[in-house]
């Protein structure tokens, strides 16, 4: 049951003047009566808000903190502490006003809109230079580790690295091997219909080769690994950190760099070539089976030219970024995890932009190398 | 027997797999009392709590609050009576991904249409009323510090103007003076607002402090309802080691004579 708040003009006293600076209150003062409260009050005029000099609430039915809230906003904290409220109320109206007191209202950052854009792009360019700056630091750091591991044989970390190989490498086989063979099979296809126009449809086979060997076989495992691997890295660093454990593991004298980083890395740099070699073989193999059906090259033709005019350069070029890839890839996995702030939210987010970033910096590095190798001549 | 509550349990079951945690469990939680439930780990205290806030279904029995059955009432009745309570859960359960401001806000917008300054001002009301200043409104969740998540958790459990509040383990992680100025800060915030309180904690400083009356969770159901004076010598084993042990003593002697406990210190 609720009542309408309202407000009364008590007519109680015969001086004329009095008569106006007496508001009687009644009603339900509280949240869910807050619109009908506010509707009330501003029915009245400045004038008559400033000509009040008491307040009357003994007939106020109930009152919450917003009512309060509400009331002082608009007749100020001595009107309401002189109100006559019952005891409960009475209660409640010091703390609230208590609270009122000290009031600084907050500062409301109303600015002009460009501004702001422009304020957001000068953020987000500082935080990518801090990312990349962060990323470097990281980098030395796991190299000084690793170096300092390197040749001591008993702080290898045997049973780590092996299990992170199964995870990222053994385990990322099938899906390697699917998508490489499907994508060998789709170059060779767009070869055999455009290059069948010029009567060249042989060459198809020097196609698939040469993107194979060259860019696509490491490319497409580094970008599956990168969405695969690096994700799992920053959420499990990240979920690590959250829990304190990275600070446990730390105050026990352990480095989280040597236990947690080194193992992964060591694990990518073995997996990813491997993996680059599984996807250099299916592609082809996809490219030799649509070469065999669409164009009926036979297999043993396909290899006659394949060996014929396939330099083992090629090979060696696509392979030789694996590691490259393999590092990059792992480090940003591990720093985004460690760049976790407790919270759920958080590692979400470092996991996207682990992802992200890391697909970035296999496709960047992968154009630089390309340049390098053209001007190489290789 | 004490007369029916305002919120009242009745012969409460709760059963998980062979697991038996209630069996015919009566409480009664007074109007405007601040009652507080203790008992060993897994007595299911929590439970309690979750079966009277409906977050979790028991096996059996009855809860009514304020007169309306929780299990058969329909789910209208049962949403303008969740609007009258107001929880502080045990870690602050604060929302991660927003600010201070909008977490004590987000309750408002939800259930009432008020103007959006309206709304905000009233947030800001209710955080400078559990003694926080208006520079931590635009605060993110995480740079909060414990003490200060479980006054945020406490502003956004009361910015509906709850009848009823239920507290998991308030003090819990807070350091003695910062749990010291909260129990001072619940037991105002009550006082003032008249809100019913429904407390489970750990803290035996708490208990002296803050309760109106103690439960003792035990051997599935409620072992006593009494003034924690009161309680506090009842002849149960397991009450007399959680009262009478090191630290039960320590905090009810705080209690009845503070300026000695400060000489024997």
């Amino acid at each position: 049951m609720s009542h309408r708040p309202h407000i009364e003009h008590s007519e109680q006293s015969d001086n004329q003047d009095s008569a106006e600076q007496q508001l009687r209150l009644c009603g339900d003062w509280t949240l869910q009566q807050y619109e009908q409260a506010k509707a009330a009050l501003n029915a009245l005029s400045d004038t008559q808000i400033t000509a009040v000099r008491t307040l009357d609430g003994r007939d106020i039915s109930r009152l919450d903190s917003a009512g309060v809230f509400l009331l002082q906003q608009y007749f100020g904290t001595e009107l309401i502490e002189t109100a006559q409220l019952a005891g409960q109320q009475q209660k409640l109206a010091t703390l609230v006003l208590q609270a009122c007191k000290d009031e600084q209202a907050p500062q409301h950052r109303g600015d002009n809109p460009l501004l702001q854009w422009l304020e957001q792009i000068g953020r987000v360019t500082c935080s990518v230079l801090q990312q990349q700056k962060q990323l470097l630091a990281f980098l030395g750091l796991a190299l000084d580790n690793l170096s300092r591991t390197l040749f001591r044989p008993s702080r290898w970390r045997y049973t780590a690295t092996a299990a992170q190989v199964e995870q990222i490498g053994v385990n990322a086989i099938p899906i390697v091997a699917l998508l490489t063979f499907l994508v060998g099979a789709v170059i060779a296809f767009l070869g055999a219909r455009v290059l069948d126009e010029f009567g060249a449809a042989v060459y198809t086979v020097n196609l698939v080769g040469f993107a194979f060997l060259r860019e696509f076989a490491v490319l497409l495992a580094a970008i599956l690994l990168a969405g695969r691997t690096a994700s799992a890295f920053t959420a499990q660093l990240g979920s690590m950190k959250a829990n304190e454990e990275i600070d446990a593991l730390r105050a026990q004298g352990l480095n989280p760099v040597e236990v947690l980083v080194l193992p992964r890395v060591l694990a990518m740099l073995i997996s990813l070539p491997v993996l680059t070699l599984i996807a250099m073989l299916c592609g082809v193999l996809g490219g030799m089976l649509v070469c065999w059906l669409a164009l009926d090259i036979s297999p043993a033709l396909f290899m006659h030219i394949f060996s014929r005019d396939i330099e083992p350069v090629h090979f060696w070029v696509g392979l030789g970024k694996a590691p490259v890839f393999a590092f990059v890839i792992a480090l940003i996995g591990c720093l985004e995890g460690f760049k976790v702030a407790g919270s759920a939210q958080s590692v979400g987010e470092h996991t996207t932009s682990s992802v992200v970033q890391s697909i970035f910096m296999v496709i960047l590095l992968d154009a630089l190398f390309a340049l390098f190798f053209l001007e190489m001549g290789w | 027997m004490v007369s029916k509550g305002i919120i009242s349990v009745r012969g409460l079951h709760n059963q998980f797999g062979d697991n038996l945690v209630h069996e015919q469990l009566d409480l009664d939680v007074a109007q405007g009392e601040i009652l507080t439930v203790v008992g060993g780990s897994g007595s299911g205290k929590s439970v309690l709590m979750r079966s009277i806030l409906g977050l979790h279904r028991p096996s059996a029995g009855q809860i009514e609050v304020d007169g309306v059955d929780l299990l058969r009432a329909d789910s209208e009745q049962r949403v303008q009576l969740e609007r009258r309570m107001g929880v502080l859960f045990q870690r602050g359960a604060l929302y991660s991904s927003l600010t201070v401001l909008e977490n004590v806000l987000l309750p408002l917008q939800e259930h009432l249409s008020l103007p959006a300054e309206d709304a905000e001002a009233l947030a800001l009301m209710k955080l400078r009323l559990v003694g926080l200043s208006s520079a931590v409104a635009d605060n993110s969740v995480q740079s909060l510090s414990g003490g200060m998540i479980k006054r945020v958790a406490l502003a956004r459990a009361l910015i509906l103007e709850p009848d009823f509040l239920f507290l998991d383990e308030p003090t819990a992680g807070l350091d003695p003076i910062g749990a010291n100025d909260f129990d001072e800060l619940l037991v105002t915030v009550q006082r003032a607002l008249g809100l019913t309180v429904f407390l489970v904690t750990h803290d035996v400083d708490s208990i002296f402090k803050v309760s109106d009356r103690v439960a003792v969770l035990a051997e599935r159901k409620v072992l006593v309802v009494d003034t924690p004076e009161r309680v506090a010598t009842h002849p149960d084993q397991w009450i007399q080691s959680y009262f009478q042990g090191p630290r039960g003593r320590a905090a009810q002697h705080g209690k009845s004579h503070p300026v000695n406990a400060k000489e024997d210190a």
